[in-house]
């Protein structure tokens, strides 16, 4: 029952910026629908006292102190940038948004 | 037909930590850029962020100063969209379970056109945890981005919708930066973006109980922006619905040329940012013992001091509001008072003449040569009467530029107020007797005369006559003749 629409595909990879064809979203409709379908099965538990898990550790609050090192040496920084100007990182013009 | 505003705000502000909320990289306005970042923030494969704690501590303090609730089990959640001002693409941020939630301040909206001012209680709605993006810099053809912003901790305080006036918004504004000013936790300087905020309004006919549809207001780089941006807002929505049209949900850019505020986008859907848990960090748990300490660390609040002003210091509801919305300036009295100052005349200076001197060359308190010793020391003289209010305005001007001692400047420029009257007797006496007429216009009743004879007396002592003495012996010699 929980069949997912081609458009529904297609938005989801739009999302994650993934160009797929007319043919994969047809393809991974119907196996991203078996596998909502299965998921599905949890929905047959009643978990009305149970609190949601929202970490699957059960530890909490790993914290640091507040100290600062000094920031990485910004030639290093800009090995794995393509295109630099003026000690900034280059882009595609943005629409101011 | 007359519609009713419907304001709501949300607000940015950076936390004032050593290093960011969850790399150590340093966090700190105004280094080279792309000079503050680790790989963390670079948002490298493998990297794992961990929670900077005193972060935790400021978003408490900020919640509680806020009157807000604090959620004692808490986490962070991932918010997914693409922007090259954020490596990651995502944002490490608080959904459902924000640290502070259900808060208010008080805020004071001053009177206008013979409508009295007022109070009135905002509701907040949450104050969550989250980072910062990198900064984008737009060229002709591309952009720039610089990093050193990313990750830099930021509380987001959202109100309810409970503000009806641009005013009100302004108001709350004011409000809201004093306390976090107040609390330490941030510079909350807008023209350095520790302070941003943006606008929700929409408009409804009165009585009509549903709100309208609402839009955003972006670009608003001071509060007096927030309140302009405001004011064509509304104006705008009620000519749209009273020519027919309907309200678009779309954001709205403020132009500080014209004034006006222009399309950016229209909003189809709701944003679909896909928020899950964040699974790099781990949940949150503050017991009681933390939330005391933080509680602890919280200082005199403006409300609080306000109230001691007017009733331990005597100062009125109004110059006591004025005064505590500035920290530095209220900091600065405390310290005044503290060093034997009259606490109505050190009101009085600070409000007045220093606050003048700091708007116009648009500088902070700190950046003078004023202190609250040298400040205090000039307040002295004038209430003992070495000095009068008139010649303390010259050695003012010397203070604030100069520094040093008021008593040494007045001593050094005699600028000593004449009180004796075997000094000045003689003086009026000459003043006198150059101006026969003016004495006889006094005793026909032209008071004016008065004026002009104790203007000529303050001419020839520079200023530095005792004006009630003046006054008391010029009366005395006119009588005698």
């Amino acid at each position: 029952m929980a069949k997912l629409s081609k458009e529904e595909v297609k938005h989801v990879a739009h999302l994650a910026r993934l160009a797929i064809t007319d043919e994969e979203a047809e393809k991974f409709a119907d196996q991203l629908g078996k596998i909502t379908v299965f998921a599905e099965q949890l929905n047959e538990l009643d978990t009305t006292n149970v609190e949601p898990t929202s970490h699957v550790l059960s530890i909490v609050n790993v914290m640091r102190e507040d100290v600062a090192v000094k920031g990485l040496d910004r030639d290093v920084m800009m090995l794995n940038v393509k295109e630099q100007e003026d000690g900034q990182v280059k882009v595609p013009p943005i629409l101011e948004d | 037909m007359n519609f009713e505003t419907v304001i709501g705000l949300e607000v940015h502000v950076e936390l004032k930590t050593e290093s960011k909320i969850f790399s150590p990289a340093p966090n700190h306005f105004g280094a080279e850029p792309n000079t503050n970042t680790t790989v963390i923030d670079l948002g490298y494969p493998g990297v794992l962020p961990v929670l900077n704690k005193n972060v935790v501590d400021y978003a408490i303090r900020a919640s509680l100063a806020l009157n807000m609730k604090i959620n004692q089990h808490t986490k962070f959640d991932r918010k997914n969209y693409f922007y090259p001002d954020n490596p990651k693409a995502y944002q490490i941020s608080q959904f459902d379970k924000p640290i502070g939630y259900d808060g208010w301040i008080e805020i004071e909206v001053p009177g206008t056109d013979g409508q009295p001012g007022y109070t009135k209680k905002i509701g907040i709605t949450r104050l969550h945890m989250e980072e910062d993006a990198g900064k984008l810099t737009h060229g002709d053809g591309y952009s720039l981005v610089d990093f050193n912003r990313q990750g830099t901790p930021l509380v987001e305080i959202v109100s309810e919708p409970d503000i009806r006036t641009p005013a009100e918004a302004y108001a709350y504004l004011e409000k809201l930066k004093s306390i976090i000013q107040y609390t330490g936790v941030s510079d909350v300087k807008m023209e350095e973006g520790s302070l941003r905020c943006d606008a929700n309004i929409s408009i409804r006919p009165y009585g009509q109980e549903e709100f309208g549809t609402k839009t955003e207001l972006k670009n608003l780089n001071s509060f007096n922006f927030v309140r302009k941006g405001l004011e064509h807002e509304e104006i705008r929505q009620a000519e749209v619905l009273m020519s027919g049209g309907v309200i678009e949900q779309e954001t709205r850019r403020f132009d500080e040329k014209t004034g006006k505020t222009i399309l950016m986008r229209v909003k189809e859907g709701t944003d679909d940012y896909r928020y899950f848990p964040e699974p790099d960090l781990v949940d949150l748990v503050i017991d009681d013992a933390w939330l005391e300490r933080v509680r602890q660390s919280i200082p005199e609040l403006p409300d609080a001091r306000k109230k001691r002003y007017v009733d331990e210091l005597g100062l009125t509801e109004y110059d006591a509001s004025v005064l505590v919305v500035n920290k530095p300036i209220s900091d600065f009295f405390d310290e005044m008072v503290a060093a034997g100052a009259d606490s109505k005349l050190s009101a009085n200076w600070l409000m007045g003449d220093v606050s003048a001197y700091l708007n116009a060359e648009q500088i902070e308190i700190s950046q003078t040569k004023l202190t609250p010793e040298n400040l205090a020391g000039m307040v002295k003289l004038i209430s003992d009467g070495t000095i009068s209010s008139k010649i303390a305005k010259k050695v003012f001007t010397e203070l604030v530029k100069n520094g040093g001692d008021a008593k040494e400047i007045v001593k050094a420029k005699g600028l000593v107020q004449i009180s004796d009257p075997s000094v000045l007797v003689p003086i009026i006496t000459k003043i006198l007797d150059n101006n026969p007429q003016s004495i006889e216009d006094f005793k026909n009743g032209k008071d004016r005369a008065i004026g002009f004879l104790v203007g000529q007396i303050m001419k020839e002592t520079k200023g530095q006559a005792n004006p009630p003495m003046v006054n008391k012996i010029l009366l005395e010699e006119i009588n005698k003749r």
